[in-house]
């Protein structure tokens, strides 16, 4: 007896497989850090004298963009999951291919964003707005490396499970799409907070 | 069978090195941990030589530490900060916590659950290795220039934003072990909630199990805050923001160099977020261990186990919101504290329901008095010192007082050393024959037993004296310059050679350890205890994939002594009572 059961199949008295509780577990614990982090954005605000308007440092038209694309990623990011549920493997490499490259464009707009605030010598010890505003999207972009290494397994050779174990893959494909619409969740957060208020 | 054929193919790395089974990583985490606890009590037993005898060069040994740390032998006072700090982080982080969570948890809760494994075995073996590269950072921290963390294991600012390059490496050491615990956290939870045998009801469950649960739910959530706290001193010491620095701060009478505008308090707000429900993390793995002794050992069926069940789940939710009676003298406002010296008197309820529980199931009892047993007995009394001594600080009143004196050493030391160690004791004597085949020898466990018992109140109760005298922790000198100190100073020479002493006593049990594992194997039965859960229904030692097939669960934990039964104790896997 070595088979762990309900790897895939629902355990009838919660009706979740191990993983998609695994992953809401680990979105809770999630939660707890990010909360953590905007508990402290709140309180060293209300400490502040001065705190300054987030759009006078920061740019929100690029903001905004960015927010677009992370949007369009989770929703290539369900494209992808449905796909496999349609059995339909081309369409689903397609889309989560989009989704990668969504999120490298994020990245990519994220390090563009950050050089301008170096080149004008806006670093985090100039101020506790600077300070939080590079640790916060510094954690979220951490995140998102962390989603692209997962999803660039699944894209390539983790795929290769769909030919032995399609419902499995499916599965992997479900559990990572939850972490990836949490990531997507954080900015939604952090965009309005840091750029907005 | 397909156990046979799986422990032949795997090679020897695989097998104990990297091993997904849950047992082999249970026995890492436990060798570990046990080697961690040794190594942070010899830490102590060299501060107990410079409190015992202040600017006294340490003999045989003192010339090992070199001209930085103790010049011709005398200690320093900042290589006792970081012993202070050192002692503290490892006992905490590296022993206790793995060795009731990583080693008894992953050893017991599978079996007991009748499953064949934990649910996620990759990310359970990740999580032993990233433990050990969390615990060898921390080692390594000795060795860099300025030596290992020495702002205490707290780490308050903006005194740690100023320490030596050690802090950082505590920082990157304590993320590593956060991560740890987060991977343990969820795989325990998944596993509790998802493996358990059919018919094993959460109410049938073992009250181990139930400890194990509200742990992992506890490090779950309540570790994230003190990973986002290192993060910020993190970038606090590397990227020099100011999370922690208010505006104005003078260090050695010069301003600051920072933009200011951060808060100490917030630093203590989130370490303390974590750092109360740790203090259960700690607790329940051992109450557990504990119940499970008791139970088997009284031969009748636990007395309000729903009640303690409950208990702990309250329990854990208080957990959350009691954290800032750490921080009274703070000066956060006396309508705060008045709302967490609340929380903290309600919190004490649960603990004493579940002592009371065990107290009252011994009544009536015929009690077996094992070496299992005697430590699960002393623990009783002696947890229940530390818990009520535990009062006056809860309160904001007497807490002015008492608050960062030797009365708070000796309160929590009373709850983890001859509290949750003897827990950690009675389970490494209970659980031995399980595993190896063979019961760890009965007199050497006396030996290690009753001398222990007697030293940890030499060493502990002379600290509440002193305390209550007004004795200030964390003194290098132990108090010799304070006048107040001097009616109780002389304690401190008493409590040390205690402590070095407490160091002998372990060594009967290192020694029965070692030669239990080698002497021929002296177990024939799969259960000696006679115990009703199910991680004695496997074969001795359970093979890979635990039961030969899995378990069906028909009753509950603790049925010892069933009227009508031809023995006095019914598994829980039998159906009908013969």
């Amino acid at each position: 007896m070595d088979v762990i059961p309900y790897t895939v199949e629902e355990r009838k008295d919660t009706g979740v497989f191990n993983a998609k509780l695994g992953i809401w577990l680990f979105l809770a614990s999630e939660v707890m850090l990010f909360g953590a982090l905007f508990s402290t954005y709140v309180i060293l605000r209300i400490g502040a004298e001065h705190w300054p308007h987030g759009a006078s440092l920061l740019n929100v038209p690029i903001g905004t963009f960015n927010t677009a694309v992370l949007i369009t990623s989770s929703v290539t990011m369900v494209f992808s999951w449905t796909s496999l549920k349609e059995n339909n493997f081309a369409r689903f490499k397609n889309f989560l291919g989009i989704t990668i490259l969504l999120a490298l464009l994020f990245l990519v707009v994220k390090s563009f964003e950050y050089g301008a605030k170096f080149e004008h010598h806006h670093f985090p010890k100039e101020s506790t707005f600077l300070a939080i505003y590079f640790t916060l999207t510094g954690l979220h972009a951490l995140h998102i490396i962390g989603g692209i290494v997962v999803l660039t397994y699944f894209w390539g050779p983790g795929s290769k499970m769909w030919e032995t174990q399609a419902d499995r893959f499916t599965n992997r494909i479900e559990i990572v799409g939850l972490y990836w619409h949490f990531v997507d969740l954080v900015w939604i957060f952090l965009f309005p907070i840091l750029y907005l208020l | 069978m397909s156990n046979e054929h799986h422990e032949h193919k795997l090679p020897f790395w695989q097998k104990y090195l990297f091993s997904t089974d849950h047992k082999t990583i249970g026995i890492q985490y436990g060798v570990t941990s046990l080697s961690f606890l040794l190594f942070g009590f010899f830490l102590m037993m060299l501060m107990r030589w410079q409190l015992a005898y202040p600017e006294q060069a340490i003999p045989f040994i003192g010339k090992f530490f070199g001209e930085d740390r103790a010049p011709g032998g005398v200690m320093v006072p900042t290589f006792y900060n970081e012993l202070g700090a050192m002692h503290g982080t490892i006992m905490v982080f590296l022993g206790v916590v793995p060795m009731g969570v990583g080693c008894f948890g992953n050893l017991i809760v599978p079996l007991q659950l009748g499953a064949p494994d934990m649910a996620f075995p990759k990310l359970n073996m990740a999580s032993y290795w990233v433990f050990l590269v969390g615990g060898l950072t921390m080692l390594v921290s000795f060795f860099l220039p300025g030596g290992a963390a020495n702002s205490g294991w707290t780490a308050y600012p903006p005194l740690a934003n100023f320490a030596t390059i050690g802090q950082t490496v505590w920082i990157l050491g304590m993320v590593f072990l956060i991560t740890s615990s987060l991977l343990g956290a969820v795989n325990f939870l998944t596993t509790i909630i998802q493996l358990r045998a059919e018919g094993l009801t959460f109410m049938r469950l073992p009250f181990f199990v139930w400890g194990q649960l509200i742990t992992s739910l506890l490090l779950l959530l309540a570790f994230p805050p003190l990973e986002a706290a290192g993060i910020l001193q993190l970038m606090d010491r590397v990227a020099h923001t100011s999370f922690f620095l208010p505006s104005g701060l003078l260090v050695s009478g010069q301003p600051l160099e920072v933009s200011g505008g951060g808060s100490v308090l917030l630093w203590q707000h989130l370490f303390w977020f974590l750092g109360h429900p740790e203090v259960y993390v700690i607790l329940l793995p051992a109450i557990g261990i504990v119940t499970e002794i008791l139970a088997n050992n009284i031969r009748k069926p636990l007395w309000g186990y729903k009640t303690m069940v409950y208990s702990v789940i309250f329990l854990g939710f208080m957990s959350f919101i009691v954290w800032a009676h750490h921080m009274y003298l703070t000066g956060m406002g006396t309508a705060i504290s008045a709302f967490f010296q609340a929380t903290t008197m309600i919190i004490s309820i649960p603990s004493v329901i579940v002592l009371t529980c065990l107290a009252i199931s011994l009544w009536g009892g015929s009690i077996r008095f094992n070496i299992p047993m005697l430590f699960t007995l002393a623990f009783i009394p002696m947890f229940a010192m530390g818990g009520l001594t535990g009062l006056p600080l809860g309160l904001a009143a007497p807490d002015v007082y008492l608050h960062d004196t030797y009365y708070v050493i000796g309160h929590f030391h009373y709850v983890v050393a001859p509290g949750v160690i003897f827990a950690l004791f009675a389970g490494i004597y209970y659980w031995f024959p399980k595993f190896t085949g063979r019961k760890m020898n009965d007199l050497l466990g006396h030996l290690h037993f009753w001398p222990t018992l007697v030293l940890m109140n030499c060493i502990f109760f002379p600290m509440l004296l002193q305390g209550l005298a007004g004795v200030s922790r964390r003194l290098y000198d132990g108090g010799a310059t304070y006048a107040h100190a001097q009616g109780v100073l002389h304690m401190n020479e008493f409590v040390s050679i205690s402590a070095w002493i407490l160091g002998l006593a372990q060594i009967p049990f290192i020694l029965n350890l070692l030669w239990s594992m080698v002497k021929p194997k002296n177990v024939d039965s799969d259960n000696p205890w006679q115990s009703t859960t199910l991680e004695w229904q496997t074969p001795t030692p359970p093979g890979h994939g635990n039961f030969k097939e899995l378990p069906v669960v028909y009753r509950g934990p603790y049925e010892y002594s069933v009227p009508g039964a031809s023995e006095d104790f019914t598994p829980q896997n039998i159906k009908d009572i013969k």
